[in-house]
């Protein structure tokens, strides 16, 4: 990762804008977490016009749910879940102001188009990398949702949380360029 | 009759999916090993090495290897000499699964009534039970904790006889190319060929126990086996899905004797925390 870039999270769509599609950055500051539940309770509440706990104003949500910490720790092991199952929520949150997103996977064409005409990126994670990543978190605490458990929606300060850039605010996606370049099957 | 108290087998179930979930197994860490050596493209060969560190970390035994914990997949092989005692067999693999969960700080994943209501069940029971009636003493128990983003990706089709070999190695590696990023590759893909609909599901389950280097004992499935890694490999998918060279890091088939009009063929899929362990009482 000699060539990392720091990034602090929330930011605006300025900072997005500089990132490209393979960049490695080590993200610090404060993220949240939500993944399926959260998102459909996050969702609903909007359509009912009621104000979220969370800020969503430059925002950088992370699809996590971690293993609960032992005692003493500020976390358990975390890391991402697939993101295409929190797509039918996402056109939403990045009218709000969302202006990062935390996964793994493809995300939809909506969802791409979105983040171009908003000034969003989508970074990446590596799954099953979860004892290391927990080890990036300083501290969290549960917002809201707490009943869901692990789906709870939750404020977590990170520091240097290493992360590549899936997709950028122009649509360039690591997915597309990475298999392209090693598979030998002509697709 | 032998006997065994149920509360040996909630003792040893519980053991197990703390084992499970902390530490990976020899097979998976040779491969991983080998893929790392193997690996052309830089940035998966450091998610190669990255992967290999967690895995070093989590056998600290502080943060398990994923925080998708699983759904508590067992195989039992119950001894038909053999007779639970003190309690229910299902009962006693659940508690167990309940205890690991709890005392192992690993998250419980399960929702209970799975369509209107998805609510938590808080323990990550019900455990996922398979049980053998087999000949002789021995209790035999695998724990096999199944994280959801490689289950999602894995897929089943009862295929026609006339589809031949030529149609399931299409099916399988169609559900890798899909499946893309998604699973967490390096994979491990298992394979089930035959018995019916319910039944080539859990041959491929039970596929992904088998180490990931071994080949089947069959050597035209053995050969098969070889084939579709190489051409998994080829699609180039690569380590977290970023391009690369080894995107599978074995492929097991089982098979089964089926109907005459069937083919049934199930691609179950794991993610590099390919975790297994066993037992026996």
């Amino acid at each position: 990762m000699e060539k990392c870039r720091r990034l602090n999270a929330p930011f605006l769509e300025k900072e997005a804008s500089n990132l490209r599609a393979g960049d490695e950055i080590l993200l610090s500051g404060v993220i949240y977490t939500a993944r399926d539940a959260a998102h459909k309770r996050m969702s609903e509440a909007l359509a009912r016009n009621e104000k979220l706990k969370v800020d969503l104003s430059g925002a950088v949500i992370f699809y996590a749910g971690p293993a609960p910490a032992r005692p003493g720790e500020p976390m358990g092991s975390i890391g991402p879940t697939t993101s295409y199952r929190m797509d039918p929520y996402t056109l939403l949150l990045l009218e709000l102001g969302v202006k990062g997103m935390i996964g793994k996977g493809e995300r939809s064409e909506d969802v791409v188009s979105s983040m171009k005409k908003n000034g969003a990126v989508y970074l990446g994670a590596t799954g099953g990398i979860a004892a290391l990543l927990a080890r990036t978190i300083v501290a969290s605490r549960v917002l809201d949702y707490e009943d869901l458990g692990p789906e709870a929606l939750r404020e977590l300060e990170v520091r240097d949380m290493p992360l590549v850039v899936l997709i950028d605010s122009l649509g360039n996606s690591m997915y597309r360029e990475g298999p392209a370049k090693y598979g030998k099957n002509g697709k | 009759m032998r006997q065994v108290p149920a509360e040996q087998v909630t003792e040893t179930v519980e053991r197990l999916f703390i084992e499970a979930n902390y530490h990976l197994p020899p097979d998976m860490v040779s491969v991983l090993e080998k893929g790392e050596r193997e690996e052309q493209n830089p940035v998966a060969k450091s998610v190669f090495r990255t992967i290999l560190e967690n895995r070093r970390v989590a056998s600290e035994g502080k943060f398990p290897l994923c925080q998708d914990c699983g759904m508590a997949v067992v195989f039992l092989d119950m001894g038909q000499e053999t007779a639970v005692t003190g309690g229910n067999l299902e009962n006693a693999v659940n508690e167990g699964v309940r205890r690991a969960y709890d005392k192992g700080y690993l998250r419980k994943s399960i929702v209970g009534e799975p369509l209107f209501e998805r609510k938590n069940t808080g323990d990550n029971t019900p455990a996922i039970l398979h049980v053998r009636v087999v000949p002789g003493e021995r209790v035999a128990i695998t724990v096999a904790p199944k994280g959801a983003g490689s289950e999602n990706m894995s897929a089943l089709a009862m295929l026609s006889p006339a589809a031949g070999p030529e149609g399931v190695e299409r099916f399988v590696i169609e559900t890798v190319r899909k499946a893309g990023p998604n699973p967490c590759p390096p994979i491990v893909v298992g394979v089930g060929v035959g018995s019916d609909f319910e039944g080539v599901a859990e041959l491929a389950k039970r596929a992904l126990l088998r180490p990931a280097e071994s080949s089947s004992s069959h050597p035209r499935y053995a050969a098969l086996e070889a084939e579709l890694l190489r051409k998994i490999n080829d699609l180039g998918i690569g380590a977290a899905g970023y391009g690369g060279t080894v995107t599978a890091l074995g492929v097991n088939i089982e098979w089964a004797p089926t109907h005459i009009a069937c083919m049934p063929v199930a691609v179950n899929l794991c993610c590099h925390a390919n975790r297994h362990c066993s037992a026996e009482i």
